[in-house]
């Protein structure tokens, strides 16, 4: 569903990128994280930290990363490091973002990426954790960058990888997770959605171009909140489109 | 202390610091011997049927690929994987059926050119079992309990998740805070396989770039193989001894194998092969075309030189090389999906 002018996925890219803080760090994954890493540091976050969960710290890519240990993620660092001293950042509260991919995620924020059906005899196994577990964990607010459909916006979770706020408020700090830290955004194709501060559920904070509300809470097996105020997403600007053909000029996370 | 909650994952390579510290007394040399070998008697000697195995790098770069090669041509079986984030390393020995058990952080994908076709068959059919979960950062501390000689670390993730459920850690009570705190278990693989870029005889290795959790394993693991691009004289070591990662007593055979890493990634030296990793991807959706793989890179070249003819020499070779040095685009099938 191409909007016209720029794909969706350029606007993922731009949405999430404007969510990043300057003098920040984030905890980043290899395609479309890493393409809203260096478009905020090319934008308003000049001085963002970006940190590779296998040791790559502050780099400075001249190509884009194709995998989160490949050298271009250590390419100018600052240091490059190891996956114990990036992890323990991370515990210790260096970490303020970490971006995360989903199969499936429930209203707590909660992700699936291990298995499909049930985990003793997989319908589709998926890779597992990875990282994301750890980010989940440990970064101050996590971004969850995913496709959505009823398939994937589920009421219950196959399997549950990687902690949102897992079964409501105070959870995460019964089960022993760092405090005050958690899900912050969820970027779908049709909208961003953030999480009421009482119930810790996923609400509707807006739509993208062209997409109404309906269709966004349509797309969800569990009931997405909807604020009295919904806003329409700011489509990229040419100067972002212009930044993201230079960042990722094979289109291999935003499309040609 | 307190235990409040249990894992139901298989613990493997967990023995007790006493245990171990016996081992290492008993089977470590601390002398400086010579301790370089072929691949082909590296693995015969230190890589068993049924062994707890751990690569180092990061699934597919700096991975100690001429090692997965010459495990798969030996025909090993029975063995239980390290998926601390395993990717086209443990692909191949998957698909070459050298595999049976995986604990899993990160295994069966292949980052950005997808899922991968070999592993998902043999976990879906069976012929492979996860027996148990963990997360990368979960996975290297339990190298790092290993390397310290303690039972356990505590951290503060995979609490409160099926990650957890499924893992061979425990939760217990922190005496000084209160709170609940992940009790992550010790880790000694039976053997470790390492590429570095140099080494001397002694088995010295040095490492350019990310160390992932090489620093860590290498020290946990019981047995260690290092093949290096270039072994150097010991010199070379004590003139820059601040790079040196691993040092020789915990390493028992040292190999020299240019491009040890190939198709995957050396940093500095060269880049992934794209194109041949594809053609491993492309084959591996059936089990004639795994079979077809391993017939013409593995069974049908006589060793690693043989191998790097057959995917396309010194031509390709200085390719990568020049992808890899920025020189030259990157081209890859994957490129063209979308």
């Amino acid at each position: 569903m191409p909007i016209e002018g720029y794909s969706l996925r350029k606007l993922q890219a731009c949405v999430a990128a404007r969510m990043l803080e300057n003098h920040r760090s984030v905890f980043v994954g290899t395609g479309l994280p890493m393409i809203a890493a260096l478009l905020a540091q090319r934008t308003h976050a000049p001085g963002i930290l970006i940190v590779f969960e296998a040791g790559g710290i502050g780099p400075q890519p001249p190509v884009l990363p194709i995998s989160v240990g490949d050298s271009r993620t250590f390419h100018r660092a600052v240091a490059a490091s190891s996956m114990h001293d990036a992890m323990s950042a991370a515990q210790a509260g260096y970490l303020d973002y970490g971006f995360l991919g989903a199969a499936q995620i429930d209203m707590y924020g909660n992700i699936n990426t291990t298995v499909i059906g049930p985990w003793e005899h997989p319908r589709a196994r998926l890779p597992g954790s990875g990282g994301a577990n750890d980010l989940g964990s440990f970064c101050h607010r996590t971004i969850v960058i995913m496709q959505q459909d009823p398939r994937r916006f589920v009421t219950k979770l196959d399997f549950l990888t990687t902690p949102g706020y897992l079964s409501g408020p105070g959870a995460r700090e019964r089960a022993g997770l760092p405090a005050g830290s958690g899900p912050y955004r969820v970027i779908t194709q049709l909208g961003v959605y953030g999480f009421q501060e009482e119930s810790k559920r996923m609400q509707l904070l807006s739509v993208h171009p062209g997409v109404t509300v309906e269709e966004a809470c349509a797309s969800s097996a569990f009931e997405i909140l909807v604020p009295g105020r919904v806003e329409t997403t700011t489509p990229p600007t040419e100067e972002e489109l212009r930044l993201l053909g230079e960042i990722d000029p094979m289109g291999i996370s935003v499309g040609r | 202390m307190e235990i409040l909650a249990e894992g139901q994952g298989e613990l493997l390579g967990w023995h007790d610091p006493d245990e171990n510290r016996q081992w290492v007394r008993e089977h470590k040399s601390r002398q400086l011997v010579d301790k370089r070998m072929t691949v082909r008697e590296a693995v015969e000697r230190f890589v068993h049927d049924g062994d707890y195995l751990a690569m180092g790098g990061f699934g597919h770069i700096r991975t100690p690929m001429a090692l997965v090669y010459e495990i798969v041509r030996q025909q090993r079986r029975n063995l239980a994987v390290a998926g601390k984030t395993a990717v086209h390393d443990i692909d191949i020995l998957i698909g070459a059926g050298c595999v049976s058990r995986v604990e899993v952080a990160y295994a069966f994908g292949h980052e950005l050119r997808g899922l991968s076709p070999a592993g998902r068959r043999a976990v879906e059919s069976g012929q492979c079992r996860v027996v148990a979960e963990i997360s990368n950062g979960g996975y290297q501390w339990r190298f790092l309990a290993g390397m310290m000689g303690v039972p356990f670390i505590p951290s503060r993730n995979m609490l409160g998740t099926d990650t957890f459920q499924k893992s061979a850690c425990r939760v217990a009570r922190d005496p000084w805070s209160g709170k609940p705190v992940c009790l992550i278990p010790a880790s000694y693989p039976d053997v470790a396989i390492f590429h570095v870029p140099r080494a001397d005889m002694y088995g010295n290795a040095q490492i350019d770039g990310i160390l992932v959790e090489d620093f860590e394993l290498a020290r946990a693991a019981r047995r260690v193989i290092v093949t290096a691009e270039e072994i150097v004289d010991n010199e070379a070591i004590r003139a820059e001894p601040w790079r040196t990662v691993i040092p020789f007593y915990v390493v028992d055979a040292v190999c020299e194998v240019p491009y040890g890493a190939h198709p995957c990634q050396m940093p500095y030296l060269y880049f992934f092969d794209e194109a041949h990793i594809g053609e491993w991807l492309r084959l591996s959706r059936t089990p004639e075309g795994t079979e077809a793989y391993f017939a013409r890179y593995v069974f049908g070249v006589e060793d690693f030189e043989a191998y790097l003819e057959r995917v396309g020499g010194v031509r390709k070779l200085s390719y990568l090389r020049r992808v890899e040095r920025l020189q030259e685009r990157m081209q890859a099938p994957w490129l063209d999906k979308e």
